[in-house]
């Protein structure tokens, strides 16, 4: 049998022209005359976000993509989904492909959700014939038969969601090509999601490739993963042994995250954490410091709101700080902001942590930035006095109490 | 199985994609279709607006040109002759001021998925000359309410002239799109450069009768020119298209159909990285 993908030395380049990523005539121009006057032409900045890329692919294995951020991982999705070409070698792709980068794509607002299964489902590839033998079956999957003639806009977020997944959920691909999707929504309809996924994939043979960051959905839904670090395939193989490969580099993750600014939008430049010992070590208990600092090109208008998402080991979701600018103003002056959020007594359990920081805007919720995987720090019990030994996860946190003998 | 096989290789070389194109009809379809539907759903008089502006035009322009300033139309009464002219030139600056800004408002999909990226100006354009056709029919009952007389086999002109008008409205909006992805402020300069063709039209007055046969070959470079050209020559026994005029705009026509897929093509495939 002929593997469903097969990938052949793929590599991608991009350049990063200094700051922005496309130009204006203005900037062409200035360009033109300043090299006039210097030898030193336009050098741009190149990366190679995938380099050396082989891989086959099964028809029906469902396999796992990690990877920290910016490892590669979303741009072999869309390469193999045709999005982006890639600089160097080739792909090769025996099926039809569905890929779900995003639920929901091209949804609108004024059209009712009738008319919107009907356009996302066409964008994702469905024939119309095919959305219209599929209509009942996806209107009773979304669980929003009584609002489906109503525009998408009187639908409530978790609605439209809803929505977007029971298309997603009924598209027939030979190969399926998922990232991330599923990290949104609500628990019970993201198993919901899977298990229809899952049931596709099983029955029908279909191959499906899925990227995240969350290794609980990992192991549940793939049986062999494809490790990914820098641009580069570290390792292919078992589910398990891959991510047990993931976890052990958790700590070599950039204890300072430091970034260029953007000239032409808001943008993250620099997250550190300030522990109570060092070395990123933190004693429980004791006060713990995250700073960040942005960017902000121009004065703001519009609010700011930049959340803190500390997790352990296991990709569990620990604690969510967040900063909102209608609370307090953030962001508001021109050029580098630097917001402190501290926790004064940090009642973590020991163990590893790390943080990932969103920066979005207020009211549209228009996301800026995502800074996944810095900072890693680890917790410990060093002043916390005990009778018995800690255990490792024994818990997740340790609260202040009393007891008494009554 | 094996007739979905696909290549995937670096960007090169140069295909017209017109078969990929026929493959995705449905989406294009999809794609105008939601254009359109959105665009008479929130208006509470609907469709009423594609044609309110161009009569509202017709008679600004009536009252300024046909008794302030008379313009010389030969037999064709005014209000038929510049509402004439401007269907053909409103398609074509809806059509070309949507179109150019068409891809980067696309943005979100364009990254998330694939398909032929000429479907965007394409539909964008589609929504455009359904605006056109409307106006089309408005234009012929106005004729019948000005008791214009019309030359039946002139009208063989009308397909010619709209095969024109669409080629050379879909090539130059698929040429602006792609220049606008890669030069934002490029569309800073649309609306003015729109507004100076406007003046380069013979919207508002005859192109035969300008005197100059020099500034009249430059301004028939202009196929919006040609269009009106054949738009007019059934209004008028003595009304003969000038061949020259159409000829020329045709030839332009054709190179900005040409020029405008290919320098799509050429760099549609990076749209992703650089949006």
């Amino acid at each position: 049998m002929k593997p469903a993908i097969e990938i052949r030395n793929l590599g991608k380049e991009y350049k990063l022209a200094a700051s922005q990523r496309y130009l204006s005539l203005r900037d062409i121009m200035s360009g033109a005359v300043k090299n006039l006057f210097t030898t030193n032409s336009g050098k741009k900045e190149k990366f190679w976000a995938l380099k050396d890329i082989n891989l086959d692919i099964m028809p029906g294995e469902r396999i796992g993509i990690i990877g920290s951020n910016g490892a590669g991982k979303s741009t072999l999705l869309k390469i193999i989904s045709r999005i982006t070409p890639p600089t160097t070698g080739e792909a090769i792709i025996r099926g039809r492909v569905g890929s779900l980068l995003e639920v929901g794509t091209g949804f609108h607002p004024e059209l009712t959700g009738r008319e919107n299964i009907y356009l996302n489902g066409s964008i994702l590839g469905l024939k119309k014939n095919e959305i219209t033998k599929q209509l009942d079956a996806i209107i009773n999957f979304s669980g929003v038969e009584k609002f489906i003639d109503s525009p998408l806009k009187h639908f409530s977020s978790g609605m439209q969601l809803r929505l977007a997944f029971a298309v997603a959920a009924h598209l027939e691909p030979e190969i399926l090509l998922i990232d991330e999707v599923l990290a949104v929504g609500d628990a019970e309809f993201q198993k919901k999601c899977i298990g229809k996924m899952e049931e596709v994939s099983r029955e029908h043979g279909r191959t499906i490739l899925f990227v995240s960051h969350d290794m609980q959905a990992i192991s549940t839904l793939t049986e062999k993963v494809i490790y990914l670090k820098n641009g580069k395939v570290v390792f292919t193989g078992n589910t398990s042994e891959a991510i047990q490969q993931y976890l052990s580099d958790f700590n070599t993750k950039d204890k300072v995250y430091n970034a260029a600014i953007k000239a032409n939008k808001p943008c993250i430049t620099k997250v550190f954490v300030e522990t109570s010992m060092p070395d990123n070590t933190q004693e429980s208990g004791k006060e713990i410091k995250f700073v960040i600092e942005t960017h902000i090109p121009e004065p703001l208008h519009e609010g700011i709101a930049i959340a803190i998402q500390i997790r352990d080991i296991k990709n569990r979701n620990i604690i969510h700080l967040s900063a909102v600018d209608s609370e307090e103003p953030i962001c508001r002056k021109q050029g580098i902001n630097k917001i402190v959020f501290s926790i004064p007594d940090l009642k973590l359990y020991s163990g590893k942590y790390i943080i990932d920081v969103h920066m979005s805007q207020r009211p549209s919720l228009y996301k800026y930035e995502t800074i996944r995987d810095v900072c890693p720090f680890e917790v410990v019990l060093y002043n916390k006095e005990h009778n018995y030994k800690w255990q490792e996860e024994m818990c997740t946190y340790l609260e202040d109490y009393t007891y008494k003998n009554l | 199985m094996e007739k979905f096989i696909t290549r995937i290789k670096p960007a090169a070389g140069f295909s017209t994609g017109f078969k990929e194109l026929w493959q995705y009809r449905e989406l294009f379809y999809f794609f105008t279709w939601r254009d359109i539907k959105v665009k008479y759903k929130q208006a509470a008089l609907g469709i009423l607006w594609a044609l309110l502006q161009p009569l509202g035009l017709m008679i600004i322009f009536t009252f300024l040109f046909s008794k302030t300033w008379p313009i010389n139309t030969g037999d064709i009464k005014y209000p038929i002759f510049v509402l004439s002219g401007l269907i053909a030139w409103n398609f074509f600056s809806h059509a070309v001021a949507n179109g150019s800004e068409s891809i980067i408002r696309q943005e979100k999909i364009i990254t998330k998925i694939y398909f032929p990226r000429l479907i965007i100006p394409g539909a964008a354009v589609l929504v455009a000359f359904f605006d056109f056709v409307m106006g089309l029919i408005i234009f012929f009952i106005f004729c019948v309410i000005y008791k214009q007389t019309i030359q039946l086999n002139a009208l063989l002109y009308y397909p010619i002239a709209i095969v024109l008008l669409l080629i050379s409205v879909f090539g130059f909006s698929s040429f602006l799109s792609a220049l606008t992805v890669k030069y934002r402020d490029f569309r800073y300069t649309i609306s003015f450069m729109l507004q100076v063709l406007f003046f380069a039209s013979q919207v508002i007055y005859p192109l035969q009768s300008v005197q100059q046969n020099w500034v009249k070959y430059i301004l028939a470079l202009n196929p919006v020119n040609a269009v009106i050209e054949l738009l007019r020559s059934p209004l008028s026994a003595n009304y003969n298209p000038d061949w020259a005029i159409v000829g020329i705009g045709a030839i332009t026509a054709v190179i900005l159909f040409v020029s405008g897929i290919y320098l799509f093509k050429k760099t549609e495939a990076y749209f992703a990285d650089l949006i």
